[in-house]
């Protein structure tokens, strides 16, 4: 099949024509593929004045394996581990979204155990404790500060082991499956996970000392990328990115999925302590104050699980799983917070076979990206480093 | 606001021949919109102190492969200030021997969301935006052959001579 028709080609003439005209009285820089401040392989080409940024075109889609189009041809439970690919950093919350979106269109999600929804939301969380470290640490190296980087990392490198104990593997652990769980949590996890709890509240202090309330760090971000809350609307932005300026929307809150409606913890936003609401400072700080509630998030996790959920022999996470996923013919859109945001899966199923119809994922951080030409006009080329940081994107799900 | 209090107020606002269905069968329902008024009904929408559908939470493509080959876009709207969400979908034939791409209005001058999401429905489904500022390729190289969503698409052998396995 031959496309004729010249109007398909017409957006791509004018974005060369542009490049073209752009080289001759301003400067086009290239920031990427393989710049260690992109956090991967995104590509940024920069119309530069100066030292001022006049225009940012990104150009994603290096990481691209079209995610969508092996769902279409994998059953749902083998689709899992294709989720956990997407945001590699959450990948327990990806399988954690996908699931209940197809435990919902089975209508089964109401007999799941309690204690299966409490160890999702246990290793979630942990999992989201994760993700905003290595936000932290890399944003810190972005700035210029490398001792946080080797923190995070220390302490990110605990949560992994736990995972790894639980579910085999270190990042991607296709642990969450349809209708329950891989295993039971392995014995001794409560106490480890409760041991790391306790280790790991003094050392978010030091790190709040060492970064967040450090002066050069907050000169570098404070005021910088100030993202207003019509705009963070318009443009899709969820997750820390919309809540840094200024709106309490948590959809962990606003849905109340899973065991989330029965535990207690608050929705940090930002109120710009160091500068205006919304600036690079403020989302770098929500994440921060996540971490803290994430924390009382496990510790309730683990009174419940210790408590009245406790393991008994006969209890078997793979209980509820059923023989064949096929779901009635229908539509649906699931949302869940992820640790970038609003995270969406949605499905159209025949009604005949294991297999979707169609599956569309909603990235979170492709649609925090698509904000970045917005913020960047006009800044200089540091402070674009900062905001590409603050962004907190990871490309798996960018590109899919 | 409920299902039905958005269908009235879209009829009595914008004309009898804006809703052309609905399909309350799953768990979400969803209104079958003329794909000629998207623009219009996402203005009203977002705009309606009653509605406030400020927040588009995704943008789908779809090649149903039917009978009539139809192309569509699925919206998924979510309202901010009254926590409600809703789906709206459009839906064109369109014949496959066809040279031309199935084409519909675009809804960035509504929502700056979509976008990326239009052109990343250009680049999987070959779905052409009208209106949309900046259609290219998203996701794939600009010189890609093809549009690999769509359930007729053969997989490409090679790609600049290199063989792709």
């Amino acid at each position: 099949m031959v496309i004729t028709n010249p109007k398909y080609e017409e957006a791509l003439l004018r974005y060369n024509k542009k490049i073209a005209a752009a080289s001759v009285e301003d400067m086009v820089l290239n920031v990427g593929p393989q710049h260690p401040s992109t956090h991967g392989v995104l590509r940024l080409e920069l119309i530069t004045d100066g030292e001022i940024v006049k225009e940012v075109i990104p150009h994603i889609g290096y990481l691209h394996r079209c995610f969508e189009k092996h769902a279409e041809s994998l059953t749902y439970q083998q689709t899992i581990p294709f989720t956990d690919r997407m945001d590699y950093l959450a990948s327990m919350n990806n399988s954690h979204a996908f699931v209940m979106g197809v435990e919902r269109m089975m209508g089964i999600d109401k007999d799941i155990p309690k204690r299966v929804e409490y160890i999702r939301v246990l290793v979630c969380e942990l999992n989201r404790i994760a993700s905003h470290l290595i936000a932290i640490g890399t944003y810190g190296i972005d700035i210029g500060a490398f001792t946080p980087f080797l923190w995070c990392f220390r302490d990110r490198e605990h949560i992994m082991g736990m995972l790894e104990w639980a579910s085999g593997s270190r990042m991607l652990y296709n642990y969450i499956w349809v209708g329950g769980l891989f295993y039971d949590l392995p014995v001794g996890f409560e106490e480890r996970c409760r041991d790391f709890v306790e280790y790991f509240k003094p050392k978010m202090v030091e790190l709040n000392q060492l970064l967040t309330d450090n002066q050069v760090f907050i000169s570098r971000t404070a005021n910088v990328g100030v993202l207003p809350l019509d705009v963070a609307i318009n443009y899709g932005c969820s997750g820390p990115m919309l809540r840094a300026s200024g709106l309490k929307w948590d959809l962990r809150r606003i849905d109340n999925y899973s065991a989330y409606p029965e535990i207690d913890f608050e929705i940090p936003i930002g109120q710009g302590l160091m500068g205006k609401v919304g600036d690079c400072w403020d989302r770098y700080k929500v994440r921060v104050d996540e971490i803290e509630q994430s924390l009382r998030i496990i510790e309730q996790c683990l009174d419940r699980l210790q408590k009245e959920l406790k393991r008994t022999p006969d209890f078997d996470p793979r209980a509820k799983m059923p023989r064949k996923t096929i779901p009635k013919a229908q539509d649906y859109y699931v949302r869940c917070e992820g640790a970038k945001g609003e995270l969406g899966f949605y499905f159209i199923t025949d009604g005949k076979s294991e297999i979707p119809t169609r599956v569309k994922s909603r990235g979170p951080s492709f649609n925090n990206l698509s904000v970045l030409p917005e913020l960047s006009k006009g800044v200089l080329i540091a402070d674009l480093i900062a905001i590409v940081g603050s962004i907190d994107f990871v490309l798996g799900e960018v590109d899919r | 606001m409920s299902f039905d209090d958005i269908k009235n107020l879209l009829t009595e606002k914008l004309g009898d021949t804006v809703i052309t269905g609905e399909e309350t069968g799953g768990l979400q329902p969803a209104l079958l919109i003329n794909p000629d008024d998207i623009t219009a009904v996402c203005l009203e929408l977002r705009n309606n102190p009653k509605t406030y559908f400020d927040f588009l939470s995704s943008l789908s493509g779809v090649h149903y492969n039917d009978e009539a080959n139809r192309y569509g876009v699925v919206y998924h709207l979510a309202s901010i200030p009254y926590k409600t969400q809703l789906t709206l979908k459009i839906s064109k034939a369109h014949p496959k021997e066809s040279t031309e791409l199935p084409e519909f209005k675009s809804i960035t001058s509504v929502y700056r969301t979509a976008d990326w999401h239009e052109r990343e429905t250009y680049d999987m489904l070959g779905i052409y935006f009208e209106g949309h500022p900046d259609l290219r390729r998203i996701l794939l190289p600009d010189d890609w052959e093809g549009f690999p969503l769509r359930k007729d698409y053969q997989n490409a052998e090679f790609y600049k001579g290199i063989r792709i396995d």
